[in-house]
């Protein structure tokens, strides 16, 4: 019988599940309440009972930003935090319109693409 | 009496002095940071074998406090190299004063340095942050961006507004012969720089220099017999919620909410009190953020608060006298400057920018992506 804290760590177990396509976020049997990033433990009230759930994907642009890069390193691109529906905050970056297109307050859905070499979880307008 | 206010007044400053503020080629990190000690030590009258409690943070050490300690041949009995980015050193000064008022130590040193402009730019104290680092933010100006456009979006603030604060700077920088940067600054040129991560522009972010500093620290009883006059520590608190920007709560509300209300208890002053008002400025944004979240004004209402030069030389409130992060000097982590700042102008000997009976200055200090705030009220003896 495994226990809590046996086994891969909640970092390895995101990045597990990126790797076959599923966007997973870490909710509290006891409390309900959603986590992002992977944790270890219920931050604050400190609950050792985080289960993996699909997370919708449907999310609303919180905070965003251009960063300026020069054409021939790739250009400018867009970071943003996304607060998800299931309630915590990421940062990503809104993909698929112009950088400086994303606006505080767009509604936004998730997508699994490569990012830099790696799945990552990117947004793009709804 | 609260356990907050036994500290009150119980560490005083007795020196204080900066090196190789601008540009000090050839010269590294810790040699800069020794240079400091040594001027501050000189100007407190005090001999280094006296020194037994050492505190430093840099960019390039892992372990500071015995880097500094090795090479200034020191064998102290309290030492902190705790880093919490460019806050540490107001966080040292809280540090000094408890090891001071419980006896362990009876001379507290408190150094920086850096030589990051002559060694080639910028250089982050900052792992990689796990969950934010594959969306390449570049940090820390990714993070005061995303805090200045929700910002901008919740109190319809402009880039102009941002802007007075750059200006406000650059003002009390052309009275400060040791700033970096002195020609005058119109809002036009703030908001016409190069952007770099919208919605800041080059204006709206801190120099990178090199710059040393230190500080010196005593029981009171001590420092009256000193050649300088001493400033007392009358309040001093620290706070942070967060370490990534991704986890901080609301982005227009900082953890200063939290340690000012707590620096100025201590205190037994408010901010109505404050002569001057030293605020950590890495990107224009944070003084409008520190003004709200210390209590100058409401939320929201920064911008009307520094308009029309009401924190430039000639306004209402002094603020950043030296000419700040912004036009002064930032070697990377800005924190120690900002203390010094407050120190030089309850002692009276800014020149050209002293501020005229400035006998309460606030030092506030900001860490890593508006994470660590740590505030530090400075008194003359008359405010005992």
């Amino acid at each position: 019988m495994s226990g809590y804290f046996d086994g891969p760590g909640p970092e390895a177990t995101f990045r597990a599940h990126l790797a076959e396509g599923r966007f997973m976020i870490q909710r509290s049997a006891s409390t309900g309440l959603h986590v992002f990033y992977p944790r270890v433990m219920m931050p604050c009230s400190g609950e050792a009972d985080l289960e993996w759930v699909e997370a919708s994907g449907e999310g609303t642009v919180y905070a965003t930003t251009v960063t300026r890069r020069r054409p021939e390193k790739g250009g400018d691109y867009n970071v943003a935090l996304i607060d998800l529906a299931e309630g915590p905050r990421m940062m990503a970056r809104v993909t698929g319109i112009d950088p400086e297109a994303v606006a505080i307050g767009m509604k936004v859905r998730a997508k699994i693409d490569e990012l830099n070499g790696a799945p990552a979880v990117l947004f793009e307008p709804v | 009496m609260s356990e907050l206010t036994k500290l009150r007044g119980k560490a005083a400053c007795v020196g204080a002095a900066t090196a190789g503020c601008g540009e000090a080629p050839g010269r590294n990190a810790t040699e800069l940071m020794a240079e400091a000690v040594y001027r501050a030590l000189a100007d407190a009258d005090i001999p280094l074998n006296q020194v037994d409690g050492l505190f430093a943070a840099t960019a390039v050490h892992s372990m500071a406090a015995m880097s500094l300690a090795g090479h200034l041949g020191l064998c102290p009995k309290y030492s902190s190299g705790s880093n919490i980015g460019g806050a540490s050193f107001l966080a040292h000064a809280l540090d000094a004063a408890m090891a001071l008022e419980s006896g362990i130590i009876d001379v507290a040193v408190i150094a920086y340095g850096s030589n990051q402009r002559t060694a080639g730019g910028f250089r982050s104290v900052s792992e990689p942050m796990p969950f934010e680092a594959q969306y390449e933010p570049r940090n820390p100006i990714t993070a005061y961006a995303l805090a200045a456009s929700r910002y901008m979006h919740e109190f319809q603030a402009v880039r102009e507004d941002l802007a007075e604060v750059a200006v406000a700077a650059r003002g009390w920088a052309g009275l400060n012969p040791e700033a970096f940067v002195r020609e005058p600054l119109t809002i036009e040129e703030v908001v016409n720089a190069r952007m770099i991560s919208d919605p800041l522009g080059k204006l709206d972010c801190c120099l990178v220099t090199d710059g040393a500093a230190a500080v010196v620290l005593t029981r009171p009883e001590r420092a009256k017999d000193g050649p300088q006059k001493p400033v007392y520590l009358l309040g001093a608190a620290m706070a942070h919620h967060h370490r990534m920007i991704s986890e901080m709560p609301d982005l227009t509300l900082t953890a200063a909410g939290d340690s000012g209300p707590r620096a100025f208890a201590m205190a037994g002053y408010g901010p109505n009190d404050m002569d001057t008002v030293q605020l950590y400025d890495a990107f224009t944004i944070n003084t409008l953020l520190f003004l709200e979240d210390l209590g100058f004004c409401a939320k929201g209402e920064g911008k009307d608060f520094v308009a029309g030069g009401r924190i430039a030389p000639g306004g209402a409130l002094p603020v950043n006298t030296n000419g700040g992060g912004l036009s002064c000097v930032h070697p990377g982590m800005y924190g120690l400057f900002v203390m010094i700042e407050a120190i030089r102008q309850a002692r009276g000997t800014c020149g050209d920018r002293q501020v005229e009976g400035a006998n309460l200055c606030l030092a506030h200090g900001n860490g890593g992506v508006l994470s660590s705030q740590v505030t530090t009220i400075w008194g003359t003896g008359e405010t005992l």
